[in-house]
């Protein structure tokens, strides 16, 4: 396949970026994206030219360092597939292709496709764990959980935290990343007792970093593990329950 | 390079505290909303009494002012119940709706080549506009039918709600005015009506799929209650 890329480059955080337009010629269909952009640049370097970063890790999917903005859309038209996941025969013979990283002022650029999404680790640190032992994996069957919970819980731990749904966002918020690992965690019997306190610290540090959401739906879309808005909904209850009860009013935080 | 943090937030205790989180505007925003669409709907339905010609149009209207007579002072009810609460749902839905809109665009670093959206519609990527539009027309609404400003509605006679709604609405530039607004209002509600469910934690499985079509249904009954109006005082059928 012959196709032709425009890539924004960018050689650091505070320097200047722009587009650049290369060839990507002879590219075989069944390569990923990712193998695609390793071709270009294995070219590129043969040139002595700096090769375009990015970031990748497992290329299977599920650790999330891979999303780069595609035509337009996070991860490109394949919906539900993260970047390392699409395959060069999704695009036709002769397509110009755009590349950009994930814009968002939580997320600034590190490198050419590269971005800093270390605000999703300050939002997990505020509260997506539990903080006692819950044992190792077989205690995990003592206890009971109901299995709608166990399902809607594991549907949102699915999140693998690769920034796509702040990217979509025309507001940059981040509300369906951290609804899924709040949702995750407030679903099941282990994450009650911390529950109010989680919601409360997760929703403000997010808050600190990223936009506020309007319910356009573009997160859900974008999402390569498709996780629902339904998530936020319940992020927005629970929040508003939490602050509501506020137990340290009552001296029980 | 990290994202800096550019005010670590802790929350504050009590509504004023919950009002400070960008969640908590949104809630205000939702609580609002609900009852300006409350409003908008009693709203549409009062015109209506135009079509049973000036006596009962005008009849409605005093009415309203001496709602809770004889036990209260006359139009003290319309104050208190409705004009003063709906003045502060306003003004909470604006203020929200514009400190909400500096966070968004201060989280924003600058925009894609060539974006494509997938779920975002016209109504949700609109909402700041038609909100602006519909406040823009408001003042105009209240000057030409409130207020009676000479320069607005020259032939303004209080009390004389069908006279004066005939002497506007029956100047074109005015008709298309009303039109356009109502367009907005009802892009506005078309997102806002369906939102407001979210923003409100009000999801669940039973019933997401009516929450769009509640929204639609009442957005379009809304816009169509208002426009009969303006139309009919155009074609003859009122005046
Ligand atoms: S490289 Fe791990 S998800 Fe794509």
């Amino acid at each position: 396949m012959n196709l032709t890329l425009r890539v924004w480059r960018q050689a650091g955080a505070d320097a200047p970026g722009r587009f650049e337009t290369y060839p990507a010629e002879g590219i075989p269909p069944e390569a990923s994206f990712l193998e695609m952009l390793d071709i270009v640049n294995e070219r590129l370097e043969r040139n002595g030219a700096e090769p375009i970063a990015f970031d990748h890790d497992c290329r299977e999917g599920i650790c999330g360092s891979c999303g780069v903005m595609i035509d337009g859309v996070p991860h490109g038209p394949q919906l539900g597939t993260a970047t390392c996941q699409l395959h060069m025969r999704r695009f036709d013979e002769g397509d110009t292709v755009v590349v950009e990283p994930w814009r968002a002022a939580g997320f600034p650029v590190v490198r050419d496709l590269m971005v800093d999404r270390s605000a999703f680790d300050r939002i997990i640190e505020a509260g997506g764990y539990i903080s006692v032992s819950t044992g190792s994996a077989p205690d995990a069957n003592e206890i009971p959980v109901p299995k709608d919970a166990a399902d809607a819980a594991m549907d949102a731990a699915a999140c693998i935290g690769c920034g796509a749904c702040v990217a979509a966002c025309p507001n940059s918020a981040a509300q369906l990343f951290t609804a899924a690992k709040l949702v995750h965690l407030n679903l099941l019997p282990q994450g009650q007792a911390e529950r109010d306190r989680r919601t409360v610290a997760m929703v403000d540090t997010m808050e600190s970093f990223f936009g506020s959401c309007t319910n356009h739906g573009e997160c859900e879309t974008a999402c390569p593990k498709g996780i629902s808005i339904d998530t936020i909904a319940l992020m927005n209850r629970d929040y508003l329950k939490a602050r509501l009860s506020d137990r340290r009013l009552l001296g029980r935080s | 390079m990290t994202a800096t943090q550019p005010k670590p937030r802790t929350s504050r205790p009590g509504l004023l505290g919950i009002y400070r989180s960008d969640l908590g505007k949104k809630y205000a925003m939702a609580i609002s909303g609900v009852f300006l669409l409350l409003f908008v709907f009693a709203h549409m339905v009062g015109n209506l009494h135009a079509f049973e010609g000036p006596e009962q149009i005008n009849h409605y209207g005093e009415a309203l002012r001496e709602l809770g007579e004889p036990l209260l002072p006359r139009t003290m009810l319309l104050w208190v119940g409705l004009r003063i609460p709906l003045a502060i749902a306003l003004a909470v839905h604006v203020h929200a709706a514009y400190a909400l809109t500096l966070t968004n665009l201060r989280a924003r670093s600058g925009s894609y080549d060539g974006r494509n959206y997938l779920a975002a519609g016209y109504a949700s990527r609109t909402m700041r506009w038609t909100g602006v539009i519909t406040l823009l027309f408001l003042a105009w609404h209240l000057a030409d039918f409130t207020w009676g400003i000479k320069t607005v509605n020259p032939d303004y006679v209080r009390g004389d709600v069908y006279g004066n709604l005939i002497a506007s609405l029956e100047r074109w530039p005015v008709f298309a005015l009303y039109l356009m607004a109502m367009g907005a209002l009802g892009l506005h509600v078309w997102h806002g009506a369906w939102s407001l469910f979210q923003s409100l934690g009000i999801n669940n499985p039973r019933f997401n799929a009516y929450r769009r079509i509640f929204a639609i249904v009442f957005a379009t009954i809304v816009t169509g209650g208002f426009v009969t109006v303006p139309i009919a005082v155009q074609l003859g059928i009122i005046g």
